[in-house]
């Protein structure tokens, strides 16, 4: 491993990483008025984690199935209310049983 | 203009001394959920680094400076054959660019008394998890309780790195694999309940799954990575919707 190189890349991807987060934050102090831009941003993250989410939840879990089942519980448990916690770990346990009964032969 | 105009969800917030401050406490607690997602990713980051014959100093070194997954994975797997700075920063700066509008979308929903150097160092923690679950809150956030929903995180990710690489196989596959779903879990935990009570929430958010799908599986897209995907379908989406449904007209006369 030739160590200058692997430290000076790290360096060079979190000073990229930081100067995109850094930037906004820093120069944007004051309240943007034009409506357009707040109604943009307003709508931002549910675009944003909309975007990551679909499709690619469904290769999250393994296999097709078992990231299917985990969508469709965290989606019944996202509709009926239930908090950050309870829905990703009902995906995930839905996942998993999914997975297992697959292995076992019983789906 | 549209009929709609009067549409306010629930991505920026209003200076409103009613809510209660959130605090440094309550950060803490918010981000556990970040955080136990977290270890799972970080765990499998470790262990790819580890599998690499890199030592775990590495890997450490890596989550704790850039706290970024897709940015990491990718990042490091540019390392490992080799590659040209600017590679790595154009990839990078590609992967990673989305958090620009998460922190241009986070800069009108903190406080107007966070000062430059709290700015300088809270943006440092700015995640698509931590992002989230900031402009969920009511109201405005401020350094104290950003902090709090950054550090648990962060101990998380960290930890999550180490105990992955330092113990390869630690946790059975199994289950590891099926914890990888549970980040899209919190995502749909978010998106979900506000589509359900705003309709441009709802049409943002599957016009945006839509795009995604769009730019996933039709062949003539295929050469756009992940990165540029996600920022085009906001993008798209959020042009669409604040011409549709511009938020708030009388925002300024809520108070009243």
């Amino acid at each position: 491993m030739n160590t200058a190189y692997v430290v000076s890349c790290v360096l060079l991807m979190a000073g990229v990483t930081y100067v995109i987060r850094m930037l906004p934050m820093a120069v944007f102090q004051r309240r943007l008025e034009n409506r357009f831009v707040r109604s943009f941003l307003a709508y931002v993250p549910y675009a944003v984690l909309s975007a990551m989410t679909f499709p690619q939840i469904l290769y999250s879990a393994g296999g097709t199935a078992a990231s299917a089942a985990g969508l469709l519980v965290a989606m019944v448990l996202a509709f009926r209310g239930k908090g950050l916690l309870v829905v990703a770990l009902g995906a995930a346990a839905a996942a998993l049983l999914t997975q297992q009964l697959l292995l076992a032969g019983l789906l | 203009m549209s009929a709609d105009c009067c549409e306010n969800p629930a991505g920026l917030g209003e200076e409103n001394p009613d809510l209660p401050d959130l605090s440094f406490q309550r950060g803490l607690k918010d981000g556990l959920p970040i955080c136990l997602g977290y270890l799972s990713v970080s765990f499998a980051f470790g262990m790819t680094v580890a599998q690499s014959g890199m030592p775990i100093w590495v890997a450490l070194f890596i989550s704790v400076t850039n706290v970024t997954s897709a940015g990491q994975f990718a990042g490091f797997d540019l390392i490992l054959h080799g590659a040209k700075y600017l590679e790595i920063a154009i990839t990078t700066l590609v992967i990673n660019l989305r958090y620009f509008l998460m922190s241009l979308s986070l800069s009108q929903k903190v406080d107007r008394g966070m000062t430059t150097l709290q700015r300088l160092v809270l943006s440092f923690g700015i995640t698509d998890e931590i992002f989230a679950v900031a402009i969920q809150q009511p109201g405005m956030v401020g350094a104290r309780y950003l902090a709090g929903l950054i550090t648990t995180p962060l101990t998380g990710w960290s930890l999550g790195t180490f105990l992955g690489a330092a113990a390869t196989g630690f946790l059975p596959e199994s289950l590891r694999t099926a914890l990888g779903i549970m980040i899209y879990g919190m995502f749909i935990a978010i998106i979900i309940p506000p589509a359900r009570q705003s309709r441009p929430v709802a049409t943002v958010v599957v016009l945006s799954a839509a795009l995604s799908c769009v730019f996933r599986y039709v062949p003539l897209f295929q050469g756009i990575s992940s990165g540029w995907a996600t920022i085009l379908c906001t993008l798209i989406a959020c042009t669409f919707a604040a011409r549709r449904y511009p938020v708030n007209c009388a925002e300024t006369e809520e108070a009243g």
